[in-house]
């Protein structure tokens, strides 16, 4: 027995393919949904992949976030269903407020690819336990509206209550506050970040380390014990 | 026909990198005293028949709903005075 992970493919998403094969190599069972769909294959999670859902026309994920199969998926989610946002699917969570906040154009106007250190904040969520909480990774990190901003109200509840799941170290590659390179909900099991850990789970490419791997091992630890 | 128009700005307290890369060109252009330049969308609706109140109410939910993210931009509503001149 083993766990289903939905990976949705929206009209413009790139990286479908890898966050299933992500799923896979950690030993779950990708399940290929699409955005027309409001049936969710009776998948255990959902990850919302990178990419550039429906051209990022008008903001980034704001015509995603109608789609039918985000219908299911918020309902979903706000009843406890884990929902990992990679990227696009990050700007998504926030278009559909299942995060708080919002996210804008990189504050120096360019498209940014780069391997980026990020400090592991919050090991305490569906997709991060198999961290540990101030542990070190690098995961690469590629987009051109990454700057995640929040009202100061906002911002001190993350703060206060360890919502910002990741931060970015030595750089802060898009001019998001507080360094936020990606944040939870306040039950754990919606999180949201840049970076693009299913790019980092096999040692022979990418950055040829594995610091993404635990994503997707720490998902299923938590469904098949659950 | 009539038509509405909704703009939406970035809110005031929010960056945008994009009317600074306006601003700091506009020396170069020839262009002296303007101290600040905010970039912002214009939506312009043409609505099947009459802009009534309830028209109105409809468009400022889809403004609000999906034109702008209120969490970061604000927006406003109006109808647009050249349409109506020219009906």
């Amino acid at each position: 027995m083993t766990a289903r992970i939905g990976v949705v493919t929206f009209p413009g998403s790139l990286d479908d393919r890898d966050t299933r094969r992500a799923i896979r190599v950690a030993g779950a069972e990708p399940v290929a949904l699409w955005h027309k769909d409001k049936d969710l294959k009776q998948v255990d999670a959902v990850v919302l992949c990178g990419g550039f859902s429906y051209g990022d026309y008008l903001r980034a994920g704001a015509i995603a976030r109608f789609s039918p199969v985000m219908d299911t998926v918020i309902d979903q989610a706000r009843a406890g269903m884990p929902v990992l946002g990679i990227c696009n699917g990050f700007q998504i969570l926030t278009e559909a407020h299942l995060l708080p906040g919002g996210m804008l154009g990189n504050d120096h106007l360019h498209f940014i690819c780069r391997d980026q250190k990020l400090r592991v904040e919050n090991a305490d969520t569906a997709w991060t336990a198999d961290y540990t909480a101030g542990q070190e990774i690098h995961i690469p990190l590629k987009n051109m509206d990454g700057r995640y901003v929040a009202d100061r109200r906002t911002l001190d509840e993350l703060e206060a209550e360890g919502r910002v799941a990741f931060r970015y170290l030595d750089v802060n590659p898009n001019g998001s506050l507080n360094d936020i390179a990606g944040i939870t909900n306040a039950e754990g099991n919606v999180v949201g970040l840049m970076p693009h850990p299913e790019h980092a789970v096999e040692s022979l490419i990418g950055t040829g380390r594995t610091d993404g791997l635990p994503f997707f091992t720490s998902i299923l630890k938590k469904l098949v014990t659950a | 026909m009539a038509r509405v128009v909704v703009d939406v700005m970035l809110k005031p307290e929010i960056l945008d990198p994009q009317g600074q890369a306006v601003q700091r060109a506009l020396p170069r252009l020839g262009f002296e005293g303007i101290s600040d330049v905010r970039q912002g969308k214009r939506f312009e609706l043409e609505v099947d028949g009459p802009v009534d109140e309830a028209a109105l109410a409809r468009i400022h939910d889809l403004a609000e709903s999906f034109l702008a993210n209120t969490v970061i931009e604000d927006f406003t509503v109006r109808v647009e005075e050249v349409a109506e001149a020219a009906k």
